[in-house]
Parts: C-alpha cells; sequence; structure tokens
C-alpha cells in the first residue's frame, strides 16, 4: 500500500500528480498530512513545487477547456474523503485521450465530478444568498458562516464587487478563517484568539451599531408580514433554506 | 429612527404579498465607481417565507390608500384596514439598510392610487431616483406602472428601474369589467406600450451612442390571477403566449385566487388557492418558452383546459402517441426535449454525452432523467421496451398517477404499543 502525503492545497495537489507520473507509481491513495496512517503504509511526502504544479496545469490546458479547469478547482475545494483520487483519474484521462473528454458524461468520473461540481457552486450560492451582516459599532459588516465546502474563497469577488462601500468580514467557523475586506481589497485572515463572535456568529448588544436590532427586527417583521397564510407551505420553506443554514440567519434564530 | 416605522412596513408589506413576482434577473448593472450593490447575471434568493416563496427583493406599496375599488384587491377603497404611507426617506433608508445585511436584492415598489395615477407614480419615481443618483446604489430596482400614468412619468421610470410591470390581473376584459368597473384593457395595455416603446426606441439609441442610459434593461412583467374568473386555461395560455409575443415582455407571472374579500359575491368562494392548476399553468409558460412547445399544443378548443393529474407535457405526449418512441442516441435536440422525464438540462447533457459512445437506460438514469416517466418514451442502446404504443396511452396514465403502493409491510407479529399524550 502506498500513500500519497500532501498539504491539502491545490498547488501541492497537482504537485501529486507530476510526481505520479514522474515516479511511475499508482498511489491507493492522496491524503492531507495529517491523516493518521497505518501500520505498514508505504508513503511519499509531496514537497508542494509551484513549478511541477504549473507543468501539470499547462498540460491539462492543452486537453480541456478553461471552464473543465475550473471545475476542477471547485471540486476540489469540496473536500470530499478521496476526491483527489476521482480528480487524478480525470486528469489521466484528459491527458491520454486525443479529444477532450469533458463532455462525456457517460464515464462514471466525468458525471461524478459534474455533480460534485454542481453541488459546489450550490454551496458557494447559498453563501450569496444567506449571508447576513451584522452591523458593528465601528462600521464593521460582520457574518460568520458554515459552509459544508470550502467555498468562502470563490464568494470573494461577488461580495467584493457589491459592497463595494462597507468594510466587511466573513467568517468560515467550521475552517476557522475569514474573508477581511477594508474598502480596498480583500485578505484571508485567521485569528490567534477566538472570542465568542467568532464562534457563534452574534456580535453582543453592546458592541453592536445602535440601530442593528432594529433592522433585524424590521426584517424579521417584514417576512411575516410578507407570507400568505393560506398557501403555508413548511416542508417548500426547510426545502430551499435548509434548516442547517438557521444558525446564523437573523431571521430563524 | 420613526418607531411608527414598524407598523408602517408590517402595513405595506402585507398589502403587496399578493404580487408574485420576484424575479431579480436579466439586468447587468455591475458595481459602479465603488458605490454599493450590483445587479449583474441571475437574481439571487435571499430567504424564504413560511409558505415556501422565495424573497429576493423589499416588496412593498409606497401607500396601500387607493381610489380605485377592485374586487381581487385587499386594498381596495371599500375595505376597512389600517391605511398609511412611507415617505421617500424612510422607503430609501429601509433599502439601503436592508441591503447592506444582505438581506434583500432590492426593491420591488408598487401602490395604491391617490389623488390620481401621476401623482402617485411621481412619488413611486421619486424613490428609485433618489437610490440611485443621492446613494449611488446598484441594486435590483422593480417599480409597478400606475395605470394610467403619463409617458413622461413612464419615460423617467424606467431610466432608474431595471424592470417596470403593469398587471393585466383578469384574464379577460369581461372579467376585468365585471371585477373592477374602474379599469379596462386599455388602462392596462396603455403603460405597457409605453414601456415597450422606450425599451425599443433606448435599443436605437444605444447603436447611435454606445453609452446611452439603457432603459428597464430587465424588461417588463405582468401578473395574472387563476381561478378568480370562468376563463378557461385555454384562454390564459393563449394571452400569455400573445403577451410573450411583444418585444420587452419577460415574465407571465400566474397567481391563484385567494378569496380575500369574502363579502364579495361577484368572486367565487375558493377556501383554497388553486394550486395545482397554478403550478401546471406554469409548466405550461415553460413548456412554451423554453421547449419549443406551440401554445395550442398545449391547449387548444378540444382541450381547453389543463389536466390536473398529470403535467402538460405527459399530457401532450398521451394525445400525441405517433410521435414517440423517440431514439435518444439519434434523434435531434427539439424531439429529445419533448420527451416527458427529459428536462433542459438531461436534453443537453445526452446530445454532449451521445458523441462519445451509445447511451443506455443506465446512463440516462445517472444523467438525470426521470425513467419512471420517460421509459414508456424512448428508445436507446438496448432491446425496445414496453412503449406508449404498445402499452396505450390509458395504460400509462393509470400506472402514472396511481398512488405508489407502501414499499414496507407491516409486520404482523410486531408487537405495536400505542402512545397517547
Amino acid at each position: 500500500m502506498l500513500y500519497y502525503l500532501y498539504d491539502n492545497t491545490f498547488e501541492g495537489f497537482l504537485t501529486a500528480v507530476f510526481d505520479i507520473y514522474f515516479r511511475k507509481e499508482n498511489p491507493e491513495r492522496i491524503v492531507n498530512q495529517t491523516t493518521d496512517i497505518l501500520l505498514f503504509t508505504e508513503t511519499h511526502t509531496i514537497i508542494t513545487d509551484e513549478e511541477k504544479a504549473s507543468r501539470v496545469f499547462l498540460g491539462l490546458k492543452k486537453k480541456i477547456s478553461r471552464s473543465a479547469l475550473n471545475m476542477l478547482y471547485l471540486c476540489f475545494l469540496s473536500e470530499l474523503p478521496d476526491i483527489e483520487l476521482i480528480l487524478l483519474r480525470y486528469i489521466q484521462k484528459s491527458l491520454a485521450s486525443d479529444i477532450s473528454i469533458e463532455t462525456n458524461f457517460a464515464d462514471d468520473d466525468v458525471l461524478e465530478l459534474s455533480k460534485i461540481h454542481k453541488k459546489v457552486s450550490r454551496e458557494a450560492e447559498r453563501m450569496r444568498m444567506f449571508v447576513r451582516f451584522q452591523k458593528t459599532a465601528d462600521g464593521l459588516f460582520f457574518a460568520a458562516m458554515e459552509p459544508l465546502y470550502n467555498v468562502l474563497p470563490i464568494c470573494a469577488d461577488f461580495f467584493q464587487d457589491r459592497y463595494a462601500d462597507q468594510a466587511w468580514l466573513i467568517y468560515d467557523t467550521r475552517r476557522q478563517f475569514g474573508l477581511y475586506y477594508d474598502l480596498k481589497t480583500v485578505e484571508i485572515v485567521r485569528f490567534e484568539q477566538t472570542p465568542d463572535f467568532l464562534r457563534n456568529g452574534k456580535i453582543k448588544q453592546e458592541q453592536q451599531d445602535e440601530s442593528e436590532t432594529a433592522f433585524q427586527d424590521l426584517w424579521k417583521d417584514y417576512l411575516s408580514s410578507i407570507t400568505i397564510r393560506e398557501r403555508k407551505n413548511l416542508k417548500l420553506q426547510r426545502q430551499f433554506m435548509p434548516k442547517r443554514f438557521w444558525k446564523y440567519l437573523v431571521e430563524k434564530s | 429612527m420613526n418607531p411608527q416605522i414598524f407598523d408602517k412596513l408590517k402595513t405595506l408589506a402585507e398589502a403587496a404579498k399578493y404580487d408574485v413576482s420576484c424575479a431579480s434577473s436579466g439586468t447587468s448593472r455591475p458595481n459602479s465607481e465603488k458605490g454599493l450593490g450590483s445587479a449583474a447575471g441571475w437574481g439571487i434568493c435571499h430567504s424564504f417565507t413560511e409558505d415556501g416563496r422565495c424573497v429576493s427583493l423589499l416588496k412593498t406599496m409606497l401607500t396601500n390608500y387607493c381610489i380605485y375599488d377592485c374586487g381581487y384587491c385587499a386594498n381596495r377603497r371599500s375595505n376597512d384596514i389600517p391605511r398609511t404611507t412611507f415617505s421617500v426617506s424612510e422607503l430609501v433608508e429601509l433599502t439601503i439598510e436592508f441591503y447592506r445585511r444582505n438581506y434583500i436584492e432590492g426593491l420591488f415598489l408598487s401602490s395604491g392610487i391617490v389623488r390620481n395615477a401621476d401623482y402617485t407614480m411621481e412619488r413611486m419615481v421619486r424613490v428609485a431616483k433618489d437610490l440611485r443618483t443621492i446613494h449611488r446604489y446598484n441594486g435590483y430596482i422593480h417599480l409597478k406602472s400606475i395605470p394610467g400614468a403619463s409617458r413622461e412619468l413612464v419615460a423617467e421610470a424606467g431610466l432608474y428601474a431595471d424592470r417596470l410591470s403593469c398587471n393585466i390581473e383578469m384574464p379577460s376584459e369581461q372579467s376585468l369589467k365585471l371585477i373592477a368597473p374602474d379599469k379596462d384593457y386599455q388602462s392596462v395595455f396603455r403603460p405597457m406600450h409605453y414601456i415597450q416603446q422606450g425599451v425599443l426606441e433606448n435599443k436605437e439609441d444605444r447603436k447611435k451612442f454606445r453609452h446611452a442610459p439603457r432603459f428597464a434593461p430587465a424588461g417588463q412583467s405582468t401578473q395574472m390571477i387563476i381561478g378568480g374568473s370562468p376563463d378557461d386555461d385555454n384562454k390564459i395560455l393563449h394571452l400569455a403566449n400573445a403577451m410573450y409575443q411583444r418585444p420587452a415582455m419577460k415574465r407571465v407571472y400566474y397567481s391563484g385566487y385567494i378569496h380575500i374579500n369574502q363579502y364579495d359575491t361577484r368572486l367565487p368562494a375558493l377556501i383554497t388557492p388553486p394550486l395545482v392548476r397554478e403550478n401546471r399553468l406554469y409548466q405550461s409558460d415553460w413548456l412554451m418558452r423554453f421547449y419549443g412547445f406551440k401554445v395550442d399544443e398545449i391547449v387548444n378548443e378540444k382541450h381547453p383546459n389543463l389536466e390536473l393529474e398529470i403535467d402538460p407535457k405527459l399530457s401532450w405526449a398521451l394525445r400525441n402517441p405517433q410521435f414517440f418512441p423517440v431514439d435518444v442516441n439519434t434523434a435531434d435536440y427539439e424531439m429529445i426535449l419533448r420527451i416527458p422525464g427529459v428536462g433542459v438540462k438531461s436534453a443537453q447533457l445526452i446530445i454532449a454525452s451521445r458523441k462519445f459512445g451509445r447511451l443506455t437506460s443506465e446512463n440516462l438514469k445517472k444523467i438525470g432523467v426521470v425513467m419512471k416517466r420517460a421509459r414508456y418514451f424512448i428508445t436507446c442502446n438496448e432491446l425496445p421496451t414496453f412503449t406508449v404504443n404498445e402499452a396505450k396511452p390509458e395504460y400509462i396514465r393509470r400506472a402514472l398517477t396511481e398512488p405508489t403502493k407502501k414499499k414496507r409491510k407491516t409486520n404482523e407479529r410486531q408487537m405495536k404499543i400505542p402512545f397517547e399524550g
């Protein structure tokens, strides 16, 4: 049994693909360095190398379209167990084929990745839907989220474009990092200490902007007034707005 | 903040809730000069109410005072309800603050008619103008065009709004006159025509001057009440189809009639709104817009009403078994779209994948085709199955509408303990 160990970055993964071709090996799994390894497992630790990664990337670029490359990256962000192996098989098939395989949905890996891609895109869409900013006393707009997949990085452009004239911070409580916009650029931020609001997503009353509670109440009032009671359908509501998001929604928590 | 704003919002949101339009798509208004907001690409739903409808816009009325007395409307003059009015600045502040918190995609503003149409329309345009010019707001704005408003005001509204709309409400002029005696089709069609002309003129202008300001880039929409009048689906869908022939018409909404004004005997006393019929109408609407169906294929003199128990595409297929079975490996896209159980996405996947090899029913299933329905209408890379021509349409109808049997049998020997309280 041979395991490849890498640092959980996309470059690291592409370096692993390079090494697989270079060393002519066929690893059983490609996993994060921190994974517990069984006794008697052979391992090879990948040292992330930008040059190797870009060679794989350029090679792929000749075989598949930009949107397919982008899809591979999004699927990687899903962080699903052994997503690396599906991606590896897709890359191997692409490199071996004369024509692009990206539309061959009769192939299990292509279909599987297109489904994962859909799931990840959908989760990113839900970030855009369900992020709820709270205004703090010093004018920062703060929101906490707990996405199933690591989609925060791909949402940055959207929020930067839309909320260009306000400083904001969106924090992923599961992966413990956030996106911070300071009116100029968006940066990934990590905090050494995690105060309460970074764990439960709620800014304390005294740290809120003075009108924050009023607008939260207005929003709740608005939603209950707009409901047509004759058409009540809680199941449909849950289907569109799954319960796992409710924790951070102003109107539901 | 004015404490009255809470009551105002409750009353005026309540007054606007029967307008079903919530789309915030179809426009392209990127953020400019680091202002607030963007409305590019497709719309985003930000929340869902307990009735399962999406909330993408702050949907409210400017005022619920009204000089008209339309039978289907909750805000008619003769109703005894609390009446109130937003000031322009209150509404602007609400929109901006909701928007900044990512609660909404934009504003949907409608209004009752006070004094006259132009007076009301002018106030509505003021809200949109203040948002765009003073607050540099680039989010979505949907304005209701007031029946009877002047051409100049509609033209000004189009400069600030992304979408304008004017509701036709009743599927025939006869019904409209009966239930809303103050209105006629002319008063609805005239503003619609102004909007359409604005869009077309703007198109010409933009050919000459690339930076000419855009006029209602997301076009216009309208709404019809379903089940409030004796008009059949044939009438409704033909009217909708005629609407879609107009250049700027983007959406026709169907709203199941809710019996609000219970004292009014001109309207039917429905206990629950006709939700299934509404759903079937939307399905037919989609068939016309995205599946290449002609309206006469869905409803006609012979079949004036949609079937409630099966969807309109299946209904068409059962009436026209001569077109089936379709071979998914050779048929063209238009025909694949017509197979019951195949949507636009699966049809595209089928076309893309069959270049690489012949598709089997297993492949189709994984692609997302609903084989429960589709299997009677297709052949693929396998021996022909029991298709609509062998099985007869009546059999398939029965097979697909009968309630599915419970899979798990209850074990007779299992001891049952009834829990109470």
